[in-house]
């Protein structure tokens, strides 16, 4: 299939207070390609990851995914095709129990109640939380609130994934368990971090965003070990390359 | 230790709920039309009536005892709400003082009647509201009440507000933990300082909100909140309904503590 495609092709755009956030924004991820997004703070990240499901609409320049355009009309469709994890998890959940949280996604999507049951059952696996299918989101932990936003998205079964700072609020093994899960997903990914070393581990290819525009776009490992152009744009090599730098003789 | 457990504890109500108790597998729907009719039952009585209504405390004691809800903890939540009830028949001893009933020879007034009635009136009905939360859940109420026609709108906001009563607790102590943390003593603060608080937190609640509804549009929500598992009425159910409400109509109808009155009376002759 090669269809499950997003393409940004000279996106720009500009919020109603004035700030113009995207400045011509062109690229284009292919199926089952995973793409890690990075930059400084305030570069555009989210708002070129707010773009991909039809909450923000560019002000010029046009956004496919898959064979849609996006627009006004097509944003119910789009919004079935992207899955989108947020960086709160408590902005995500917002059903009284877990299972209803997971099984609000499938529902909406017109599905009989055992269907919903069996995408609910297995996404819930998936992120080894089952267990929490009956708890309130408030007596959660943080990672297993991040968990939990996960499964919500993959009952939707989309074809692409995004996900803004998906590590941000998770300990180390979390963040570890993360990182093993989404290596074993099929889907094209799009991932914005400031976490290098979870892109690096995940992310075949790196796109780096300074000012509202693509400011390198390639291969993870070389991008990312590139000193001058990471420091740049507020980056840093990943700690796992600054050791092997460290490690070699100059 | 977050805001919920240090402050109001209203997680443990939920909490209560994942108990597995004949109470527990009653039918939400059961449940929520009992204690209506329990509350309405109650508030019935006319405002100088306490004999009629003792008889009603058989019922969040049965519910305690079968579901095993802690009578302490229950108790301690009507303690705390109960300054309203207070506050509401406070003055009815000092308005309504027309002689109206001899205990022990002392002499009590209408006022005290009608204070001592809303009070049980009140912990009667606040307890049956608590036990029901604690035996159902609240996101079972919720469900019962749109399973039992109660508009969507009315009960995706109950919902909504039970489910971000707890985060916002969180953010108002995050606030209010970062200003102590820079008051150095001076509790730093005064009305001004209050003020602006409370308007950021207004705007910090308006932004989720925005991020909760893309969340919500990002899993396909077009105005209508799903609901799963329509769960079937058992015997049980209409048993304890029917149980129910023919002990409301005798206790409602029947002078009993004024009959068990006479019998211990003939008893002691």
């Amino acid at each position: 299939m090669s269809h499950h495609i997003v393409e940004f092709r000279n996106v720009f755009f500009r919020y109603p207070d004035g700030t113009q956030a995207l400045r011509g924004i062109t690229f284009r991820i292919t199926h089952g390609e995973s793409v890690g997004v990075v930059g400084a703070n305030g570069a555009g990240k989210s708002t070129l990851l707010q773009h991909l499901n039809g909450y923000l609409l560019p002000t010029a320049g046009t956004v496919t995914i898959g064979d849609l355009p996006l627009t006004k009309g097509t944003r119910q469709e789009i919004r079935r095709k992207v899955g989108m994890v947020f960086q709160h998890p408590d902005d995500q959940l917002f059903m009284p129990t877990v299972f209803d949280d997971v099984a609000f996604g499938p529902l909406n999507l017109g599905m009989d109640e055992a269907s919903v049951r069996e995408r609910v059952r297995g996404a819930l696996e998936m992120v080894n939380s089952l267990a929490l299918q009956d708890k309130p989101p408030h007596h959660l932990s943080c990672g297993q609130k991040s968990a939990v936003a996960i499964a919500a998205v993959m009952a939707m079964e989309p074809d692409i994934l995004a996900m803004d700072e998906p590590a941000a609020n998770l300990d180390p093994r979390s963040r570890r368990s993360l990182i093993s899960l989404l290596r074993t997903f099929k889907h094209s990914r799009i991932i914005a971090s400031h976490d290098l070393d979870l892109i690096l581990d995940v992310c075949g290819r790196c796109i780096v965003i300074g000012d509202g525009v693509v400011v390198a776009d390639g291969p993870s490992e070389e991008i990312l070990s590139d000193r001058a152009l990471l420091e740049a744009n507020s980056l840093e090599l990943p700690l796992s390359l600054q050791r092997v730098s460290r490690a070699m003789p100059r | 230790m977050t805001f919920d457990e240090k402050y109001f504890d209203i997680g443990r109500l939920d909490r209560l709920s994942y108990r597995d108790t004949v109470v527990h597998r009653l039918d939400g729907r059961a449940k929520v039309i009992g204690t209506a009719l329990f509350v309405l039952t109650v508030i019935s009585f006319s405002k100088y009536e306490i004999a009629g209504l003792v008889p009603f405390f058989l019922y969040p004691a049965l519910l305690m005892a079968l579901g095993d809800i802690p009578v302490r903890f229950i108790a301690r939540k009507v303690i705390v709400v109960s300054p309203f009830a207070i506050f509401i028949g406070m003055f009815n001893p000092i308005l309504d003082t027309r002689a109206a009933a001899m205990i022990f020879g002392v002499s009590v007034s209408a006022g005290w009647l009608s204070f001592a009635s809303i009070l049980m009136k009140f912990a009667l009905t606040v307890s049956a509201a608590l036990l029901l939360i604690a035996t159902t859940s609240f996101s079972g109420v919720c469900h019962a009440l749109r399973q039992l026609g109660c508009p969507a709108l009315f009960v995706s906001q109950l919902q909504f507000l039970h489910r971000y009563l707890f985060v916002l607790m969180e953010e108002t102590m995050r606030i209010v933990r970062a200003r102590d943390m820079r008051s150095f003593g001076r509790r730093g603060t005064g009305l001004k300082v209050f003020a602006r608080l409370i308007g950021i937190l207004f705007l910090r609640t308006v932004d989720r909100a925005e991020r909760i509804y893309y969340a919500m549009l990002s899993r396909g929500f077009r105005g209508d909140m799903p609901a799963l598992g329509q769960s079937r009425w058992v015997w049980p159910d209409l048993a304890f309904l029917s149980a129910m409400a023919l002990f409301l109509l005798i206790f409602r109808f029947v002078p009993v503590t004024e009959g068990i009155g006479r019998i211990a009376q003939g008893v002691i002759r």
